[in-house]
């Protein structure tokens, strides 16, 4: 698939401290794309530098295949984590201000606004000034200033932080809209079931380096450990566990059961395979849980993090 | 560059129709106005009040001669002794009591001449009767000692020395007055323009750093661009201000003159300069309206507008930085002490040392100096100064503000995406090298 965006080996270096070193990522076209990292790994630092508002030291960002020059500012649409609006101006203007200087003519801004100021139904507060607001409801016009000139790149870093369930899922759906119409996203958080629920790729950045990236699923493939979840219903429950842990490398269970009394997690060797392991059950017992445990994207954030 | 445009327009409107910038744009001009019109008022009050002065002349020297003026007239109340006068004149309330005790030796009288009055008296109404006692006994003297008085008077002679520059141009004590007041009217003006919309600029960057916007502002505009908009449309508003401030106290100034009858401070104290002088009022008044032509006025201008411009941009680049390097405006008291002390010690070179010697070298070494150059040149340049020195300040002033508006955006860049830490002056100088 074709790249909206290409990272290619940047390094930046503050006074001293090496914030990224030699990072390269590629973002897929109309895809969600996490960048993920812990605190301080160099994420801000590499979408500011995406946003031309730090410049690399070394490498080079493309966009569209082109390098990045100050007329993508246009095309590129930020929600930085560090958000706010100027207190003593009207939401309105203040929409209108930041859609121009993100060059949309004001009749295009203002045509545009009073839709998503309907969409969100919140059309009341176009004369009202920031400080009259919620936390809640200044996100919700940062969102829209954010999208509003319809960038071809969109960068969300924590965009679901002070919203309440309904107004997260309400910007989730918008960003999951946005893709579906042709944007890009890169989305960055610590919240793993947004990424899961949301991304198609990710990369992994920790301590200025990258140490993993491509498809989610693919990922979530190489983390596959071969390890079934089961739960029996059997009323031999000692005999039946000594017989698969004869035949099978057992650990603690992982899960809450439901009726069953016997629960266990199975990992497969490499010769052996689910068929065989459902058959040898079938057998033994009443099978009530029966489900591969799939790595989570929490899991392998955890994990990588602590190898590298 | 349209962002360029649309932030200065944002900065602008933002100051002008912000509520405090209105009622002090309003306010100002009406207190200045009331606070003369009230010291006008109360100086004529106290001008217009006739003092009544009670005098015991024991000698009789005085008696026929002590004049009254206008507002001093003298009640002779000879018989009486120095208690008895004192409870006269204090139950007549009288401005004071004037008591000449006689001797034989016209010298012990003047040592023994007391003024007793209830409150302390004005110190022009002390020497206006000092010196008329003084006159009186010295001529008195003069007779004694068997001098005639009339040839005295006559062979008295009157000196007004007629001043010329050396391209014969006439000048008059006036000019250097004038030259004196009007230097002085633009350097202040000046300083004060600097510190006003100086720190208006430092605060709306704490501000914008404060509500945390300025990320999303940056991701738009190029931080340079954000910079130079805010110090343009504060300038802006600056400039609006001071018109509306000019043509209100001009108006008001007029209005109350008109309604109340009454000289506002200003007027009034150029009536007192002018009659204070030597000469009639009208030669004064010409000799101010000539001495005013012949100042170097289109040098003035030209000069006033270029290091106006150039001297606010550079200070104003510095406040901006300031307000980019801090949190919030505790921290920047440690950053804008500095351009306080430097602006502060122009504006003394400037009062202090250019009058006394225009062209000394105090003056002209201040006046290449670019941090102290703006206020103490526009203060010599009434007294003429050399088109080379004026050149070479001016590039010296330029070069400097393009270096410092250099360093301020590099400070700016950095400093606007750092939070809460105060930086020292030495991670200042690691910033300029990100």
């Amino acid at each position: 698939m074709e790249n909206l965006l290409v990272v290619d080996s940047v390094s930046k270096t503050f006074a001293n401290h090496k914030a990224l070193n030699n990072i390269s990522i590629s973002i897929p076209k109309e895809s969600i794309f996490g960048l993920l990292g812990p605190n301080g790994a160099g994420k801000t630092t590499l979408i500011r530098i995406i946003n031309q508002i730090t410049l690399p030291d070394s490498g080079n960002v493309f966009l569209d295949n082109e390098s990045l020059k100050p007329l993508h500012i246009k095309d590129i649409g930020y929600l930085p984590e560090e958000r706010g609006l100027y207190p003593k101006m009207k939401v309105g203007e203040q929409a209108l201000y930041l859609a121009q200087l993100k060059g949309m003519k004001k009749s295009d801004a203002k045509k545009q606004l009073k839709y998503w100021f309907e969409k969100f139904d919140i059309g009341e507060w176009w004369g009202k000034k920031v400080v009259e607001l919620s936390k809640g409801m200044a996100q919700k016009v940062q969102f829209i200033v954010t999208v509003l000139h319809r960038p071809k790149l969109l960068i969300f870093d924590e965009p679901f932080s002070g919203f309440d369930p309904i107004n997260a899922n309400l910007i989730k759906d918008e960003i999951l809209n946005l893709r579906n119409e042709g944007a890009t996203v890169i989305f960055s958080t610590h919240r793993m079931e947004s990424v899961e629920e949301l991304c198609d790729y990710i990369a992994l950045i920790n301590k200025s380096n990258k140490i993993l990236d491509g498809k989610l699923d693919e990922i979530k493939k190489q983390y596959q450990t071969n390890t079934f979840e089961v739960g029996l219903v059997t009323n031999r429950k000692s005999e039946i566990e000594k017989e698969i842990k004869n035949n099978f490398h057992t650990s603690k269970p992982t899960f809450k059961g439901l009726g069953d009394n016997l629960r266990l997690n199975i990992l497969l060797k490499e010769t052996q395979t689910s068929d065989e392991l459902l058959s040898f059950l079938v057998k033994k017992a009443k099978i009530q849980h029966f489900k591969e445990v799939i790595p989570s994207a929490n899991d392998i954030f955890i994990k990588s993090v602590k190898e590298n | 560059m349209g962002h360029l445009g649309l932030i200065i327009e944002r900065e602008y409107l933002n100051k002008v129709t912000n509520k405090s910038f209105i009622l002090a744009t309003f306010l100002t001009p009406l207190i200045i106005v009331g606070f003369s019109l009230l010291i006008g008022y109360l100086t004529s009050v106290n001008n217009d009040a006739v003092k009544n002065i009670s005098v015991v002349d024991q000698t009789g020297y005085f008696t026929n001669s002590l004049t009254n003026s206008d507002d001093l007239i003298f009640h002779f109340i000879n018989d009486f002794d120095l208690e008895e006068a004192k409870l006269i004149s204090k139950t007549k309330s009288d401005y004071g009591l004037l008591f000449i005790p006689y001797y034989d030796d016209l010298n012990q009288i003047a040592d023994s001449i007391m003024f007793i009055s209830e409150d302390a008296p004005s110190i022009s109404i002390i020497s206006r009767i000092e010196g008329k006692i003084e006159r009186l006994l010295t001529n008195r003297n003069f007779e004694k000692v068997g001098l005639d008085l009339d040839k005295i008077n006559k062979s008295k002679i009157n000196i007004n020395l007629y001043q010329e520059s050396f391209e014969g141009e006439e000048t008059t004590k006036m000019d250097g007055i004038i030259k004196l007041v009007f230097g002085m009217i633009l350097g202040m003006l000046l300083y004060i323009f600097i510190f006003a919309y100086g720190s208006m600029i430092m605060m709306s960057v704490i501000e914008e750093k404060t509500s945390r916007i300025v990320e999303i502002m940056i991701s738009s505009v190029k931080p340079f661009q954000l910079m130079m908009g805010k110090i343009l449309g504060t300038s802006l508003a600056g400039l609006t201000q001071f018109l509306v401030w000019t043509i209100l106290i001009v108006m008001f100034s007029y209005l109350m003159t008109a309604i109340f009858g009454i000289e506002t401070s200003t007027q009034n104290s150029e009536l007192l300069l002018s009659s204070s002088g030597n000469m009639s009022m009208n030669t004064e008044a010409l000799d101010m309206i000539s001495a005013f032509i012949d100042l170097p006025l289109t040098n003035i201008f030209v000069a006033f507008l270029i290091y106006f411009i150039g001297g606010y941009l550079l200070y104003a680049s510095l406040f901006a930085a300031i307000g980019a390097a801090v949190d919030n405006q505790t921290d920047a008291q440690q950053f804008v002490m500095p351009i306080t002390i430097i602006l502060v010690l122009a504006l003394y070179v400037g009062i202090f040392t250019v009058p006394e010697d225009p062209n000394g070298t105090v003056a002209i070494i201040f006046s290449y100096i670019p941090f102290t150059s703006p206020v103490v040149m526009l203060m010599r340049i009434p007294n003429g100064v050399p088109i080379y020195e004026q050149i070479i300040s001016i590039i010296i002033l330029y070069l400097t503000f393009t270096l410092c508006i250099w360093v301020a955006a590099k400070i700016y860049r950095v400093g606007i995406l750092m939070y809460g830490k105060k930086p020292s002056y030495k991670e200042l100088i690691k910033w300029l090298k990100y």
